[in-house]
This record gives C-alpha cells, structure tokens and sequence, in this order.
C-alpha cells in the first residue's frame, strides 16, 4: 500500500470516529409511527370503500390511492410534507404519500424553468429511478412466472 | 513588488488596506448569534425577486453597493470585481455584475471563494494593476439545495454532520496602500492552497472533505511564512463545521503544529445557534464572507484582533463527478490580516 493510500485510510477511519451518527433508536421509531398512521389511514379509506360506498376491491384500492396521493400533493403545496419528511424520514418516504411527494416538489421546484424544459423534463427527477426499476423487475417477474406456468 | 516565499506564499510589499466592507444575509441568518451585526437582514428570502437565482444575485448586488456606499464610492470607482458563488456558471455574480458595470473577474473555489477573490485581488493591487477594487462572494440556502441536493419541498432527512449553506454575500473594498490616517486591517500575506483528496465521497460530510485542505494550506503558510501558530491571534477557517473543526485540530496536531480550540474561530460554528437547526453548521461562499463582514473586520478596527489568517475552505465537488465515482477534494486559500495604524 503506497503513502497516500495510507494516509487516506488513516483520515477516513478518523472522520468515521469524529462523524457524530444518526440515532438510529429515535429514528426508527418516529418513522414506524408517522408510516404506521399512514397505513392505518390507507386502510380506514379502503374499508370505507368496500364498506358504505360498496365498491369492488380493486375500485376501493385505486380510491384509497387517489385520496392519499391527493393529500400528500396538498400537503406538499402548502410546505407541510417536507416537515413531516424531515422528523419522519423513511416512514413518510416509503409509502405512495412518499412517491407523491417527490412528483410534487419537483414540480413546484421546475416551474419557473418553464412547463416545457422545467416541469416536464424534470418531474420524474427523483422518482424516476423508482418507475425505471419498478417497472423494470415487474416485466421480469412477469417472464419468471410466465415461464414456470409454461412448464 | 511582492515577495514569494517558499512554494505557495506571497508576502505582498504594500499590503492593501481594506477601505470598507459589508454584509448581507437572509432571514435565518439574521435571526442567529451575529443578527444584529449585518448590514442587511433579508427577512424574505426572495428579496422580492421572481426566483432563487434572482434572489441570490440580488443579495450578491447588495453587498457590493453596501459596501461602495460606506467608502462614499460609486461602482466606477472601483477597477475590478473579483469574486463568485456556487452555482453553475457563476450565475449570481455574473448577473449582479451585468447591473453593477464593474469589470468582472469570476473566480471559482467553491466555498473557499472569499479567501481566493481577496488573495487574487491583493495580488493585483500590489503589481499595480488596480487601485481599488471589490472581492465578494455569494451563496444562497435555497439555489444551492436545488444544485447539489434536492427539491426544498421533498422531505428527506439530514444527517447529523450535514451543514446548512448560508443565504449571505459579503464584499470586501481593498485600496492600494496610501499612508492616509486612520486604523485599518491590511492584507499582509498570501498562501494559495492546492486541491487536497483524502478520499472522502461522502456529500453529506463538506467538513471531512475540507479538512485535509485546510490543515494543508495552514501548515504551508507556517513554514513558507517561518510563522506559528502564536503569531496570530486567530486562525479563522471558512466552513468547516463541528465535524471538520475537530478534523483540522487533528490533523494539524499529527504533523506536530497543534491549534489550541480557544485560537480556532469558524465561520460556520459562528453563524447559527445549535438550535436554529443547522447540524454541524453553516456552510457556502457567503458563510465566510458575511462572518469576515459583519464580524472579524469590524473586529480588527476595534482591536479585539491585531492578526488572524483567514483560511476559507471550498469542497470542489460536482453533481455529475459524484454520481461517476470521484471523490470530493477540498480547497483552501490563507490570506493573512494585520491591524495598520498609520
């Protein structure tokens, strides 16, 4: 190993001593309560709509979708949801208000690039990654599970 | 002419004086520990412009006619504006330059661009290509998030070595040296600094990036200079937060050229309060530049400091070389500051 090498892996042993760590205690926990409430939420709207507005399940989960995905672009629009992200972290993240969120703020963020170049070219921004490999494994979970019914 | 001394030092022969200087910075900023020592408080954050952009060449503006004002100068007064920000292309300072009509030199040092405007401009005045002229510097918390982070409104989580990029600008007016009376702070010495990789890849981390640079750059000026730390009152370093300033005191006590805490000040540990919710501390061109404005100049005509040397400190990363695998290396510039009594 050569002088610098060295030198380098001494500095960065170093700056990993000195880098204060998240507490991973404080942020699990915020982020399975404020998750939890969001899923418990998700799943009144669906009972609600299986339930007194009788529609089919498949209806009632594009309903529950619809609602909370409107909620978290309200709550993105008025500068609320960048501060429940901020104490919730995963747990505002992971669920569709996340996926909302991240359209959204793009979007507010773009706007004055124009609709065309701002809005347009960069709404997908951070969610883009998500639709790239989202999409992508389930075209190759589709081809696996074509193939084992195949044979 | 100036004098070289060693690899990277200059000791300048007529050490310019700086003739005024101003600070303007955001609401946040405004409302930390040096609040009430700016010259401009924004409480909005647009300055009352349509984007963030706008609103940092605006603030960039400011700062230079603030300080023009107090010398009673106007813009044609001065020869030439040295300085720069963190956005692609230098967009707030060129554009606030558009306004101003100084003849513009833009500098990139990331956030280590006061220290660079100051040592390239004492530079010019002692070979006699100037007179007089403005070095500043700019950043903005809300174009810089968009640059190198994320949309203001995407709630994510920061961890706790991240820094909070500082919405200021800070000019500083230097003055070829004239023997008119008065006290001043005068630019003594020079020390460029090399771009220094540690190997930290970590974004998240500016002050692990810089710190390296910063020790680099101080140890340089020891030797070139033959000083030490006792003759300064003060080593101020730009934004290295808590993490970097514990990493610098490290790494300068390991090379035997130790740095007592109570001799340390930085820029972004003075800005904001630890409650104002800004992790390790500030960060930006305009964190050492405001600090320097509002605080340590008016510092030195006080008194309260005879010597510092000011050591801003830049983390040259990119968005793109990130995401391709390069490290981030740091930067920094020393320019020493003495009291003149004439």
């Amino acid at each position: 190993m050569n002088q610098q090498a060295k030198k380098n892996q001494w500095y960065l042993e170093l700056v990993q001593k000195l880098t204060p760590k998240s507490e991973l205690g404080k942020c699990l926990l915020r982020s399975f309560w404020v998750g939890g409430v969001i899923c418990f939420l998700g799943q009144c709207l669906l009972m609600t709509g299986t339930g007194p507005m009788i529609l089919s399940r498949e209806d009632a989960a594009a309903f529950t979708s619809i609602v909370l995905v409107f909620l978290a672009s309200l709550l993105t629009g008025v500068g609320v949801y960048d501060r429940i992200g901020k104490y919730a972290g995963g747990g505002s993240i992971v669920p569709i208000t996340g996926f909302a969120n991240s359209i959204v703020s793009c979007a507010m963020e773009y706007r004055r690039e124009g609709l065309v170049m701002g809005v347009g070219a960069r709404l997908f921004q951070i969610a883009g990654p998500v639709l790239v490999y989202g999409i992508g494994s389930s075209v190759v979970i589709g081809l696996i599970a074509w193939v084992v019914e195949v044979l | 002419m100036a004098e070289r001394m060693g690899k990277q030092t200059s000791r300048l022969s007529r050490p310019p004086r700086v003739e005024s200087f101003a600070a303007c910075v955001g609401k946040k900023e405004g409302h930390g520990p040096l609040g009430s020592l700016f010259d401009e408080v924004h409480e909005d954050d647009t300055l009352g412009q349509k984007n963030w952009e706008k609103a940092e060449s605006a603030l960039f503006g400011a700062a230079v006619n603030r300080c023009l004002e107090k010398a009673n100068l106007k813009p044609e007064n001065a020869r030439f504006l040295l300085g720069g920000d963190l956005l692609n292309q230098l967009a707030a300072s060129c554009f606030a330059c558009r306004d101003l009509g100084i003849p513009f030199l833009g500098l990139f040092g990331a956030c280590s661009t006061m220290a660079e405007s100051l040592a390239v401009g004492s530079m010019l005045l002692d070979g006699g290509s100037a007179d007089r002229l403005v070095c500043a510097a700019s950043s903005h918390f809300c174009t810089a998030e968009r640059q190198f982070r994320f949309p203001l409104e995407l709630g994510t989580q920061r961890p706790p070595s991240a820094q909070w990029t500082v919405t200021g600008a800070g000019a500083v007016l230097l003055h070829e040296q004239d023997m008119a009376a008065g006290v001043y702070p005068a630019v003594t010495h020079v020390t460029v600094g090399k771009p220094i990789d540690f190997g930290v890849t970590d974004a998240n981390n500016m002050g692990a990036a810089m710190a390296p640079a910063a020790a680099a750059t101080i140890r340089q000026h020891f030797y070139d200079a033959s000083r030490t730390v006792d003759d300064y009152d003060f080593i101020v370093t730009g934004d290295l937060g808590r993490v970097g300033s514990e990493l610098l005191r490290e790494l300068l006590k390991k090379e035997g050229a130790s740095l007592p805490e109570k001799k340390h000040i930085d820029c972004g540990l003075q800005i904001f309060a630890p409650e104002q919710d800004s992790h390790a501390g500030g960060s930006g061109c305009g964190c050492s530049a405001s600090v320097l404005c509002a605080k340590l100049l008016p510092d030195m005509i006080a008194g309260r400091i005879r010597r510092m040397l000011f050591v801003a400190t830049g983390a040259l990363m990119s968005t793109t070389t990130g995401n391709e695998g390069e490290n981030i290396p740091g930067i920094a510039h020393a320019v020493a500051f003495e009291r003149m009594e004439a």
